[in-house]
């Protein structure tokens, strides 16, 4: 090729948070290519210390809206290991429904609203409206009740209120749960139909693979996501604990921000990377639904992590139904308040997050209050997968119009559904 | 002619954009009644040419002082979208910090001094910045206010939010207040508008809203008293979503 291609999209459309892409090319040499993040810094873990342990959750929870039940979790799991509090079964029923809520919300906010425009050739979900009406109203039903949901467990969807150490301020009774149950079975008729709506363009989605590490919690027992140790499907097994030596935050030469990496130059993490490693403990319609799509592990496409979010919306649906029957056999009451000792402690709490697998670790001191905090977010992970797959991508798109690879890098860096305000503990910063 | 609208968005979580996507169908009512040029968060198309500008976010950096400056010239009116534009937020916690401690603390060595995106200054509400005409409060906002406000401006009457303490939509609610519950609860000089909705699930209201002027700090003095509770522990709480040096 004989031109000169130079493309700079400053701040790309339908992610959550601000990035770059640039890249130039002269004769079909590529001189630049980079995936920038240029959003502001909030730094939560310089300001949380000083912080009372009982705050740190609904102050953390401010990273990211989008996922803010996933970081209310993680801070839970983090302080309440640092100050030896057990939860309930109760509780830990609540907070897995809790999670699903968020993962169900958020998957179906990207896949419909953010990633279908690219499938029907359109620049946002308002054209839809009108010439897909039908489909439009059936994702916003699944995300309606996906809010709903958080609402009965959480109090809010965005923000949760009544996750608080060691339990909850509130419980769903036993009628809204029974009604819950209802709503989520003929959800997943509804499901159906939008995997299928989606399956006839899915073939717009780029034939693109590189082989990557994939990491993300893993259990024996359920498809893990509240709970479970850190795999990587190079490398097996790694207790939470290590979590220091699976991230190795490292600051690469042309630019001055930290990167991640394990056994090779980068990671991914996110619902493909959690099919790639667990997919034999999905659910049975969630099975059928990675089927539809011709989704197996290990899948390298990173643009299939759009699908593997909507097999695991079905998963978090299903799956919850199996939580509530258990909680309607039990029974549902307000605990009393477990009784906190405050001593001086550290806790690590791994989380699945929509995104990704999320680290929170705080020191406390002996009166309560927070004096080393350390987030790690799953878009961080991310970022420089994001730029290695670019870095793969664009000699294959060499020979096609600019536009095309523009679309093309813009779909890229949506698959990832990054979220960019959360990752922003730890900028990856490189200049024009 | 449908009034054009812009969204923008600064130093945030951008919960309160997505509380625009969690208003479900009715989105579908607010594009009949607006005409949505810009949304970065959801749309690929944009334009410059807009009347109302509804930001969210806390300004942090130089760069985005300029660019809220220039938005502030396009839009007839700007409207601050929840706590980060209105108050600041928790962003603004670490204004208890000097900006080269807080760098230290999460970048480390890493060697960022001459690299404008982290040029953070002290991080500021939207109208420490520019002038705003209007506030949509709360973290996250209330989708009811939200349409509430947005109708409003639409019609072109002056949007207003209420001028009592979240107090008086918690006794509508018949809840039991939370300072009997034992807990700390900031409602009685809160501004209400998000109809009560931390103490409806049993948790105390953590002034997300802001403070609400001329609260009736008397009275609030006395129901401190009446706890056991002193006006500085009161203010520590406060802090979280309505940080200011100078205090109150």
């Amino acid at each position: 090729m004989s031109q000169k291609v130079d493309i700079n999209l400053h701040h790309i459309t339908r992610v959550e948070g601000h990035g770059n892409i640039v890249v130039n090319t002269n004769n079909g040499k590529i001189e630049k290519i980079e995936w920038q993040v240029s959003e502001a810094p909030r730094f939560f873990e310089a300001f949380v210390r000083g912080k009372d342990y009982n705050d740190l959750a609904h102050i953390t929870s401010r990273i990211c809206g989008i996922c803010s039940i996933g970081h209310t979790l993680a801070s839970l799991k983090a302080t309440e290991a640092a100050l030896g509090v057990e939860i309930s079964e109760q509780t830990t029923f609540l907070r897995k429904l809790a999670l699903h809520a968020e993962n169900m919300q958020s998957h179906i906010l990207h896949v419909g609203y953010l990633v279908a425009p690219d499938l029907f050739k359109v620049g946002s979900v308002f054209p839809l409206i009108k010439t897909h009406t039908d489909a439009v109203l059936k994702i916003i039903q699944l995300h309606r009740l996906a809010n709903e949901m958080s609402d009965l467990i959480c109090g809010r969807t965005t923000h949760p209120i009544g996750l608080v150490v060691g339990g909850f301020t509130q419980v769903p009774t036993l009628a809204e749960l029974k009604v819950l149950k209802s709503r989520l079975i003929s959800s997943l008729d509804i499901a159906r139909q939008v995997a299928e709506i989606l399956v006839d363009n899915a073939h717009m989605l780029p034939n693109f693979s590189r082989e990557t590490e994939y990491i993300g919690l893993t259990t024996d027992n359920e498809y893990a996501l509240y709970d479970g140790v850190i795999g990587s499907t190079d490398t097996g097994k790694h207790p939470v604990k290590d979590y220091h030596s699976i991230v190795n935050e490292y600051v690469v030469p042309y630019s001055t921000a930290k990167h991640t990496k394990h056994k090779r130059e980068s990671y991914m993490v996110g619902a493909l990377a959690r099919f790639n490693l667990n997919s034999e403990k999905l659910s049975p319609i969630a099975k059928e639904i990675a089927g539809l799509f011709d989704l197996k592990p290990i899948s390298f496409n990173p643009f299939m992590n759009n699908i593997a979010q909507l097999v695991e919306y079905v998963h978090s649906v299903e799956d919850s139904i199996i939580i509530i029957d258990a909680l309607l056999m039990r029974g549902t009451k307000i605990e009393d308040p477990i009784e906190i000792k405050l001593k001086k402690g550290r806790g690590i709490g791994a989380v699945e997050v929509p995104r990704g697998i999320l680290f929170h670790d705080y020191t406390i001191d002996k009166n309560g209050k927070c004096i080393k905090a350390n987030c790690v977010i799953p878009t961080n992970q991310n970022h420089g997968n994001i730029q290695k797959d670019m870095e793969a991508m664009v000699p294959t798109l060499l020979d096609k119009p600019k536009e095309e690879i523009e679309l093309n890098l813009e779909m890229l860096v949506r698959a990832y559904d990054p979220c960019i305000s959360c990752s922003t503990h730890y900028l990856k910063v490189k200049f024009i | 002619m449908k009034p054009k609208v812009a969204f923008f968005d600064f130093s945030s979580c951008e919960g309160c954009q997505l509380q625009i996507a969690n208003l479900e169908e009715r989105i579908i009512d607010l594009v009949e009644v607006v005409d949505v040029v810009s949304f970065r968060e959801v749309m690929k198309e944009h334009s410059d040419d807009y009347e109302i500008a509804i930001v969210e976010g806390s300004i942090q950096r130089p760069m985005d002082e300029l660019r809220l400056k220039d938005i502030r010239s396009k839009a007839k009116i700007l409207v601050a979208l929840g706590a980060c534009a209105h108050t600041g937020c928790v962003n603004k916690l670490r204004n208890e910090w000097p900006v080269e401690d807080v760098k230290k603390e999460v970048y480390g060595k890493a060697s960022i001094s001459d690299n404008p995106y982290f040029d953070a200054f002290q991080a500021k509400a939207l109208d420490e910045v520019v002038k705003v005409d209007a506030y949509i409060p709360g973290c996250p906002i209330n989708r009811e206010e939200f349409i509430r406000i947005v109708t409003a401006l639409v019609a072109g009457k002056k949007p207003s939010i209420p001028n009592y303490p979240v107090c008086v939509e918690c006794k509508k609610n018949e809840n039991i207040c939370v300072f009997d519950l034992g807990k700390f609860c900031l409602g009685p000089v809160t501004i209400a508008g998000c109809n009560s909705a931390c103490p409806n699930f049993g948790h105390e209201c953590e002034g997300c809203r802001g403070y609400l002027e001329h609260a009736h700090m008397d009275a609030q003095k006395d129901v401190l008293k009446k706890y056991g509770l002193s006006v500085k522990q009161m203010l520590d709480r406060f802090n979280i979503f309505n940080y200011r040096k100078e205090g109150y």
